[in-house]
């Protein structure tokens, strides 16, 4: 769940790291309020969850609390990646020496949280790794106990800070990575942290997501930052079709058949099994093909839900064809799938054999799934054939790819 | 009676689908709702539950024999 910036500044500066003086005003009389507290030139910045703020003109700068309310009337009227701004975040316009960059971020093949500080701030960290490598510091840390100041100390020293810069950053990106695992954050970065004339360092910028299923454990911070309950928080707002199959999923308690992502291509995908949906969807793209969608299906799922998503999928206008595939599969019936799925083209009116590119779902009570499959002249493929293969063979049978 | 869906089709004899006690047992033990007592205290089958069977064989084991079948009409109308 992602965090606007007003919000991201607030937990910045809840954790002790010192941050400017900024406001959130959703009138221009609020921004103009905010603005004569900041007393002094204001940068007046759109509060919406996607980046290019800048370029759409999102980011205004005032001299006077007057301006920052004209560009507050400004700012709130326009669109960026297809959002209008909750607000705007009247922001002090600090004069900085220089701009670094410090953040925590989850990894998920580590199973650890990963350290990142660089003395190259202000851009996006992937640039300054590309051309400046030397330049950025990493470090897995422990989720369970505390950063040292010492390991902070190593990751930021080994981009070449030294001296009292070195001793000042240090209990930021301390404060940074224990407000991470504090507030179960999979991405906590600050950039840039500013260098002021005086040698004090600031934050100026933050971006927060939060584990989605940590959401309850954070209820009295979510409370007082004004998140809702009912927000999704997503970098962009869930499609028709997306809704559509969140409906499918929730309308049904058995299994999961949803989890739905639109794309744009030809060949829809029902797949699932414990990151085979991940595996399989990027197994399609190598293999050339255009998937039409993401979803997840397990944990034995209903005829009536894996047909809902089928349904979805199959009517998804620029749909060809379907690939059912999974991993092997315990937890999931391989013939209520083929239930499913079969009964979805019958009810649409199409013929599973033509619809249904290939089926390959191993696993329990396969045999009787094959017996459906074979009933309805359905491509199928056991265990012996690999997820990849399957893939591959669906791309074809849709004549796309290589 | 019979009650039939894409895949599976179910019969239970009328004479079983009169008997309220045995009514209630289906109804209690199939997980998938394919069972129900009417209004009447009788037997009635829910059409769209059918296709959700899981061929558990709860309902075979909680009538007498032969009073309810369990058709797979894609594996040419085998019995359960």
């Amino acid at each position: 769940m992602r965090f606007y910036e007003y919000e991201a500044r607030e937990i910045v500066r809840r954790a002790g790291i010192p941050v400017t003086e900024f406001g959130f005003a959703t009138t221009p009389e609020e921004a103009k309020a905010a603005a004569e507290k900041i007393d002094g030139p204001s940068v007046v910045k759109s509060q919406v969850l996607s980046g290019g703020r800048m370029k759409a003109g999102g980011v205004q700068f005032a001299d006077t609390p007057d301006e920052a309310a004209a560009h507050t009337v400004d700012v709130l009227k326009i669109e960026i990646g297809g959002q209008m701004p909750r607000g705007v975040l009247v922001d002090t316009k600090a004069e900085v020496e220089q701009e670094y960059y410090a953040g925590v971020v989850w990894d998920g093949t580590a199973k650890q949280p990963v350290i990142i500080f660089s003395p190259v701030g202000g851009i996006d960290i992937e640039q300054v790794a590309e051309e400046q490598p030397d330049k950025v510091g990493r470090r897995h840390i422990s989720n369970l106990r505390p950063l040292t100041g010492f390991e902070a100390k190593e990751v930021i020293a080994s981009t070449g800070v030294t001296g009292s810069e070195l001793n000042k950053l240090v209990p930021i990106v301390t404060k940074l990575a224990q407000l991470f695992i504090d507030n179960d954050m999979t991405l906590a970065e600050i950039n840039p942290i500013g260098r002021l004339a005086d040698g004090s360092f600031i934050a100026l910028d933050a971006h927060m997501d939060m584990e989605n299923e940590a959401r309850g454990r954070h209820k009295k911070l979510l409370a007082e930052l004004g998140v809702g309950d009912d927000e999704t928080r997503e970098a962009r707002e869930p499609t028709a079709f997306e809704l559509a199959g969140e409906a499918v999923d929730s309308e049904d308690h058995r299994g999961v058949a949803g989890n739905v992502t639109e794309f744009d291509g030809n060949l829809g995908l029902v797949i699932g099994a414990g990151g085979g949906s991940l595996t399989l969807f990027d197994a399609v793209r190598a293999h050339g093909g255009k998937p039409a969608n993401y979803c997840e299906i397990g944990g034995n799922p209903s005829v009536s839900k894996t047909c809902g998503l089928a349904k979805l999928v199959l009517q998804k206008p620029g749909v060809d064809k379907i690939a059912v595939m999974m991993s092997i599969v315990s937890n999931t019936r391989v013939d209520i799938v083929a239930r499913g799925v079969i009964k979805a083209c019958l009810e649409l009116g199409m013929d599973p054999s033509e619809k249904i590119a290939i089926f390959r779902i191993p696993g329990a009570w396969e045999d009787e799934g094959f017996k459906i499959l074979d009933a309805y002249g359905v491509e199928y493929a056991d265990r012996s054939v690999s997820m990849h293969e399957a893939a591959k063979r669906a791309v074809e049978k849709i004549g796309a790819g290589s | 009676m019979r009650a039939e869906g894409i895949f599976i089709a179910v019969e239970v004899e009328d004479g079983a689908a009169a008997d309220q006690a045995l009514a209630a047992k289906l109804t209690e033990v199939c997980p998938v709702d394919i069972f129900a007592v009417a209004s009447s205290g009788e037997l009635e089958l829910v059409d769209k539950n059918i296709d959700e069977c899981v061929l558990c064989r709860l309902c075979l084991d909680a009538a007498p024999e032969g009073a309810v079948t369990i058709i797979k009409r894609y594996d040419n109308d085998a019995q359960l």
